[in-house]
């Protein structure tokens, strides 16, 4: 979304695709007609995110009046009908009221309501339901799927709740240290880790519906300082149980493992014998 | 409930309230019901896991057990003492014996302490050691939470979340409490770093022989950890039950909506799984509905929950419930 302030970000390379159009050489004009219309953001927390000195009709309207150019009247009524949708009840009256007299669950459903408003084609959702309790969590993340399916938005969910995941992705991405460590379909990347991490990440979690461990396990170590991170190494490689001589001095590329699976590991074929030893 | 031996910490009927006051003559117009009528007890070495959503009272619970409130009524028998009814030097006494581990590791460290003065202040505080053996033994927490002692001389900032935690709870254990109350000491650090401290916690129950009081939101987590699951909902409990059995048998239907919002990590699994959402938000505790607290939300609710409050039932097996269905 072109969101990081220069200086200090620079975006050094790369293309970012979005319609066919390369979202790193389009005109500041351009993006601003694409940030906020075509693509949205649901922030982590809502708390800061909302600014707290005006309503939400006003916060709500003015995406609305900016890129679809209805005038502030129709803006408030389109504005009360979208929180009705994300299930604020008493919506019209509820509308003048300012962030501080919602509730966490009902500012995120705020923050849905404003990314939803101007019917974005995807929408990038930053941990939004890592603030919340779990309870509140569901019916979110319910209101954010229901929404998918009926306006065919397309979600980017980043969390790093492997439970979310499991319930809602269609397929996942596992990123470590600034790289993509994995990606594949869902059912895949947790019956069929390819990449150590992955595994790791996956069996750190305790679960539920499983007779309780003695002991769970644990990935040692800590994520690396990225300043200090050689560019000739597997950014993993400190913490992996599978590590070689080779992983410290050449640094694994994305390779095609399986239909539509990809994984950045020289030893991506001896993985499996970690999700056994579990 | 359990009055045989080897109970380490028995709350009886706690009530905790804080009342609400307005206008200019500062006048109490009604009371925050944060706990009402609570009771349970923890067997020594055991680990009593107590969940429920924000504002449900289960820090509340916790700081009240450590009287670090002055309660509204109830008892808090530490083995066999009456907590509520010490004062002064007594109760500071007692607390040598009783530590809490802070949720958030950010805050509950002095940024202008070193490492080695947080975890070592507890020391001087009671008199435990002073001079070069209170060196060694800051060293001695510090391995303990599989931190180095040279870095006894830095500052918190210069730690992690998770190391910051294991300096929280090295500070805990440096008065060799028996009892500690962890609120919610894993829920502000990463997935991989939380099973870190998950099982740096578990080993030290076993090494030091103490007792925890688990408070989290994370049912998963609690789950693992714990021995036995208090439910907890709108200042009282609603189901008691040892951890193997809140999965497979959870009887509450609040217990029974709170574990099917949470996710499981396997698509396969989480996609066989009965789905039960629960609607609206957690009432106000200064006006809690009447009858059962959860009626309102609890789709199977009838007359009898919205008119009497239900009372905690022993269904057998350590299993208890409170609800009228």
């Amino acid at each position: 979304m072109r969101l990081i302030p220069y200086p200090p970000g620079i975006i050094v390379g790369g293309e970012v695709n979005f319609d066919g159009k390369d979202l790193l050489k389009v005109s500041e004009e351009e993006i601003r007609h694409i940030r906020g219309n075509r693509i949205a953001m649901i922030f982590q927390e809502p708390t800061t995110s909302l600014n707290p000195v005006l309503t939400v009709s006003r916060q709500l309207s003015e995406a609305l009046e900016l890129h679809r150019g209805i005038d502030s009247k129709a803006a408030t009524d389109e504005a009360a009908k979208l929180l009705k949708l994300v299930g604020i009840p008493d919506s019209e009256r509820r509308i003048n009221d300012y962030p501080h007299q919602f509730s966490g669950g009902m500012q995120q459903r705020i923050m849905i309501a404003m990314a939803l408003s101007c019917n974005p084609a995807l929408l990038i959702a930053d941990e939004p339901t890592t603030s919340v309790d779990v309870t509140v969590q569901a019916q979110l993340l319910e209101v954010i799927n229901n929404l998918r399916t009926q306006f065919g938005t397309a979600v980017i969910i980043i969390t790093h709740n492997l439970g979310v995941v499991a319930r809602y992705a269609d397929s996942v991405n596992v990123m470590y240290a600034g790289r993509l460590m994995e990606s594949g379909p869902t059912d895949v990347i947790y019956n069929d880790p390819k990449q150590p991490y992955t595994v790791g990440l996956i069996a750190s979690v305790p679960r539920l519906d499983l007779p309780r461990q003695k002991n769970l396990s644990v990935i040692d170590g800590l994520p690396p300082n990225l300043a200090r991170l050689p560019k000739t190494m597997c950014p993993f490689s400190p913490r992996c149980k599978l590590a070689v001589a080779k992983c410290k001095e050449q640094r694994p590329e994305l390779e095609v493992v399986g239909k539509d699976h990809l994984a950045a590991c020289f030893r991506s074929s001896e993985v499996g014998q970690l999700v056994e030893a579990r | 409930m359990a009055t045989n031996d080897g109970v380490l910490v028995d709350v009886k009927e706690l009530r905790m309230y804080f009342p609400v006051v307005a206008g200019v003559m500062r006048t109490k117009v009604a009371d925050v019901k944060a706990v009402d009528n609570v009771s349970f007890s923890i067997k020594r070495g055991e680990t009593l896991g107590l969940v429920g959503e924000s504002g449900c009272g289960k820090t509340t619970t916790g700081r009240a057990i450590l009287q670090l409130y002055k309660i509204t009524t109830g008892e808090v028998l530490f083995e066999g003492a009456d907590l509520t009814k010490m004062k002064g030097e007594q109760l500071r006494r007692m607390r040598r014996n009783m530590q809490l581990i802070f949720q958030d590791p950010y805050a509950s460290l002095d940024p202008r302490m070193t490492a080695g003065d947080i975890v070592g202040e507890p020391l001087l505080v009671h008199n435990l050691a002073g001079g070069q053996n209170y060196r060694e033994q800051v060293g001695e927490l510090l391995r303990m939470v599989e931190l180095e002692q040279r870095m006894a001389v830095r500052y918190p900032h210069e730690f992690s979340g998770g190391q910051r935690q294991r300096l929280g709870i090295a500070r805990a254990l440096a008065v060799r409490p028996k009892f500690i109350v962890c609120d919610e000491p894993v829920s502000a650090l990463d997935v991989s770093i939380q099973a870190q401290i998950i099982k740096l916690l578990m080993r030290l129950k076993d090494e030091m022989n103490l007792t925890y009081l688990f408070i989290a939101h994370d049912l998963s987590v609690v789950r693992h950890i714990s021995d036995r699951v208090a439910v907890m909902y709108l200042g009282k409990i609603m189901e008691i039950t040892r951890s193997d059995e809140i999965y497979s048998n959870p009887l509450h239907p609040y217990t029974q909506a709170l574990l099917s919002a949470v996710p499981i990590p396997s698509p396969q699994v989480d996609r066989q799984r009965k789905r039960i959402l629960l609607t609206g938000d957690v009432p106000s505790p200064v006006n809690p509905p009447r009858g059962c607290h959860f009626h309102p939300r609890c789709h199977l609710a009838t007359a009898a929950c919205r008119e009497q409050e239900p009372e905690l039932k022993d269904v057998g097996g350590e299993h208890w419930v409170s609800c009228h269905r």
